[in-house]
């Protein structure tokens, strides 16, 4: 009894030190218990392009402080050998890149995460004394259409912003008047400039970017914003007046140019946008925070080894799951931790692809085995004989999978070799010695706990809890602990030992 | 699915698996004596210095280039039992009976010639047989002559009596038939025939196969119910020594009974099955708590706890 008095005393400190530790952290950090919905922000960079000349440079860039439908955070410029800043006035935020001697092809970097929905009323800008419209000047083959359309504009409008929306139809849908006026002017929006200011209608020039996930080498879109009387109202020629902008950022909304370069020439502006799945803001925010925990977490470690952390953190659960399989339901496995490595690699390809590709893998290398235990070889040579065909297999279903167009041909090379060889060598001579039947139970016992595995370690609840709150992992330890000294049957031993019932009143 | 409750079983006195794993093998078998039983040429060696009958060893090999020379040995003997020294659960045993134009006839009535005889013996010493896949040796023994006393039991194999002994005194045992599933070998798990047999005398108590009661042999019909084993307290005074000889305290014993040389023990097992249980229809645990209680003061010898066992176990 001494010796479960320990060990009970152990489990119950575990437990203590990880729902503590847990505690304690969430305390500290406010990381939160659960994940939330993940958010997708757009990464946006810009990058500016000319062949200075040889005396000092001076570049400067229009970058958006507020736009709608979208709040910024994480701006960062990267040009080596020029100085940054970020300059703000009365009706413009601009990137300034400067440097004393620059020559040659120049390339410069400016890039900021858009997370949308966070839409903030411009604020400042809002405030700005609105332009008077000036006076339009049309030809004299212009003047009749022009005014004949303004007025069946008008006409079939309320107030200023139906009016828009009517000119903006004539115009994306052309009558003989449109026609006429589009003919001679540079582009559908520069004649919507024209209409809306000729008819008293503040307009200012704007510069949008669409936002479309990998995209490179993108430019801005001219497109048009209007003052309503209430506030500025966007248009897009062909699209009509849009009121909350969807993947559409405005990046340039006042001010002079989009891109000053003085010093070099043959400038050139161009965007790359990806988009990514973040964790919600509040946890991004908690890592960061400075405290004891902050500091002690995987999360200061490189990008590339927290995603190895991140897996390697799940490998107890898996390792719990084998311990409750094999000790409280006496589920037969092919090698002990077999079931755990194979639900690794389904978290890599997805389940059901997984399943399919380990399935077949593992039935043509039984195949080529049987072929193989016929060649008359010993045992360690055909074994390596066996990793070489498994990975002719693999790498002939891989092929053959893209060719048909699934990329889930690929990702069976995720499976460790050397460890299906060894399953196919070990099933194959369960195969000789004990039948199929036992093939198939021990198979299907290996791919239920793997899939049961799976399915806990895919849950992005635990993904949350085991990377975020790693000291949980004590608990899963004293589980193992406990259900290591359960002394208990089976359930399948309750199934084996049934034929007893009957026997045992005789 | 059939199940039983918990309760009932325990109420029966079954041993679990994790129960035997942890009270009884963790508890009374240290590690460093496992090599003692898993590898059947130590076994027979340290048998041999006890004192004890086990089948005369003809030839033992561990290298590949012995495989020859032996083979050409063989050529001159009409029946042997090739085995694998680390092999388990009756594993790339083959048992050779008669021989025909040369080649050798297997117990299963199957021909093998040279090459296959070569071709097994490679195999086993690069340890296809052995438990953890490593480096194995050959032995040859003997073959075991039926007592004609258990003929029409067995198919294509001899029959062998286990016999669980805890800290020396025998606890439980039963008859293993071999039957043409079992494919010749003596393991339930693979279809042979387990028949209880009840501690004071050796008689037929209960017959299962596959886990299920039966009367007769599946294959040859012969009832069951007749069988009384000759020669029982050598037999379970045999057994009872092992603990003596390996210093394990929870063992299984397999011992057969030779025509001529009468019980031989062929092999030891340090982690017994649970199947005795069912083919007994008796549950373990009453008489290993039993003998986990005595006071033994002082110590009593392998013919005292055959007499022990034989006078109070069986009442349990």
């Amino acid at each position: 009894m001494n010796r479960n008095a320990t060990l009970w005393f152990i489990v119950a400190i575990l437990v203590a030190a990880g729902i503590g530790t847990a505690l304690l952290r969430h305390d500290a950090t406010q990381l939160p218990w659960l994940p939330g919905e993940n958010e997708s922000i757009w990464l946006v960079e810009a990058r500016v392009d000319f062949y200075a000349t040889g005396g000092p440079v001076t570049a400067s860039l229009s970058i958006p402080e507020t736009a709608p439908g979208f709040s910024i955070f994480n701006e960062q410029a990267a040009s080596a050998g020029y100085g940054f800043a970020i300059v703000t006035d009365a009706n413009d935020r601009r990137g300034e890149w400067t440097r004393r001697e620059a020559s040659g092809a120049q390339s410069l970097y400016f890039s900021a995460s858009f997370l949308p929905g966070n839409a903030k009323e411009d604020s400042k800008r809002g405030q700005l004394p609105i332009p008077a419209p000036e006076p339009v000047f049309w030809d004299a083959a212009q003047v009749t259409a022009a005014t004949e359309l303004i007025e069946a504009a008008r006409s079939t409008s309320s107030n200023d912003y139906s009016f828009a929306r009517e000119i903006n139809e004539r115009v994306a849908t052309p009558t003989q008047n449109a026609a006429l006026l589009l003919a001679k002017s540079d582009s559908p929006v520069d004649l919507m400039r024209k209409l809306l200011t000729d008819a008293a209608l503040p307009t200012r020039d704007v510069m949008g970017l669409p936002l479309e996930d990998a995209r490179r080498r993108q430019s801005l879109v001219p497109l048009l914003e209007f003052h309503d009387g209430e506030q500025w109202r966007l248009v897009d020629p062909g699209k009509g007046v849009i009121d909350t902008p969807e993947n559409l950022l405005l990046w340039h909304r006042s001010g002079r140019s989009v891109l000053d370069v003085i010093g070099g020439q043959n400038s050139r502006l161009s965007f790359s946008i990806i988009r990514q799945s973040v964790a919600p803001v509040e946890l991004l925010e908690a890592r960061t925070k400075n405290s004891l925990f902050a500091q002690l977490g995987v999360h200061r470690l490189p990008i590339e080894e927290q995603s190895m952390f991140k897996l390697l953190l799940l490998l107890p659960l898996g390792a719990t799951v084998v311990v409750f399989f094999r000790v409280l339901i006496g589920l037969q496995t092919t090698g002990t931790f077999m079931p755990v490595l194979i639900a690794l690699v389904f978290l890599q390809t997805e389940l059901v692809p997984g399943l399919i590709s380990f399935v077949s893998v593992v039935l043509l290398g039984l195949l080529m085995r049987g072929y193989l235990s016929q060649l008359n070889l010993l045992l360690v040579a055909r074994l390596a004989a066996l990793i070489v065909l498994v990975i002719f297999v693999i790498s002939a279903l891989s092929v053959i999978g893209y060719q048909l167009g699934f990329s889930t041909g690929m990702v069976i090379t995720f499976f460790p070799m050397i460890i299906i060889a060894w399953t196919i060598e070990r099933l194959s001579i369960l195969w000789e010695e004990e039948g199929p039947r036992d093939v198939l139970i021990q198979g299907s016992g290996t791919l239920m706990v793997a899939v049961v595995a799976y399915l806990l370690m895919d849950s992005t609840v635990i993904q949350h809890l085991s990377f975020n709150f790693p000291e949980l992992n004590f608990v899963l330890l004293a589980c193992i602990l406990a259900m290591g000294q359960y002394t208990g049957y089976k359930l399948f031993e309750l199934h084996r030992f049934a034929p007893l019932r009957n026997l045992g009143h005789k | 699915m059939k199940l039983i409750s918990p309760g009932a079983l325990s109420r029966f006195g079954m041993l679990g698996i994790n129960a035997r794993n942890l009270d009884f093998i963790g508890r009374y078998n240290q590690r460093e004596q496992y090599p003692l039983v898993d590898n059947k040429l130590k076994t027979k060696m340290i048998a041999q210095e006890h004192q004890l009958a086990v089948p005369a060893l003809r030839f033992s090999l561990t290298q590949q280039h012995d495989v020859e020379a032996t083979i050409q040995q063989l050529d001159t003997m009409s029946g042997f039992a090739m085995k694998p020294a680390k092999g388990s659960g009756g594993r790339g045993i083959w048992v050779i009976t008669d021989r025909r134009d040369g080649k050798f006839v297997k117990s299963s009535g199957i021909v093998v010639d040279h090459d296959d005889l070569r071709r097994h013996m490679s195999n086993t010493l690069a340890g296809l047989y052995s438990l953890g896949g490593g480096a194995d040796s050959v032995i040859i023994e003997d073959l075991i002559q039926l007592d004609p006393r258990f003929d029409g039991l067995s198919v294509e194999g001899i029959p062998d009596i286990r016999v669980i002994v805890f800290k020396g005194y025998p606890v439980m045992a039963m008859l293993r038939l071999a039957t043409h599933q079992s494919d010749g070998k003596a393991n339930l798990h693979q279809g042979a025939v387990g028949v209880g047999l009840t501690l004071e005398e050796g008689h037929y108590a209960n017959a299962v196969q596959n886990g299920h009661p039966i009367q007769e042999h599946p294959d040859t019909q012969k009832p069951l119910n007749q069988i009384a084993i000759p020669e029982w307290p050598t037999i379970l005074y045999l057994a009872a020594q092992c603990f003596e000889v390996t210093g394990l305290g929870y063992l299984g014993t397999d011992i057969v009974i030779d025509r001529d040389r009468g019980p031989v023990l062929l092999e030891l097992n340090a982690r017994p099955g649970l199947a005795i249980q069912l083919a007994n229809n008796c549950g373990l645990l009453p008489r290993l708590r039993h003998i986990e209680g005595l006071r033994e003061t002082p110590r009593r010898d392998a013919a005292d706890r055959v007499h022990y066992s034989i006078e109070k176990l069986s009442k349990l």
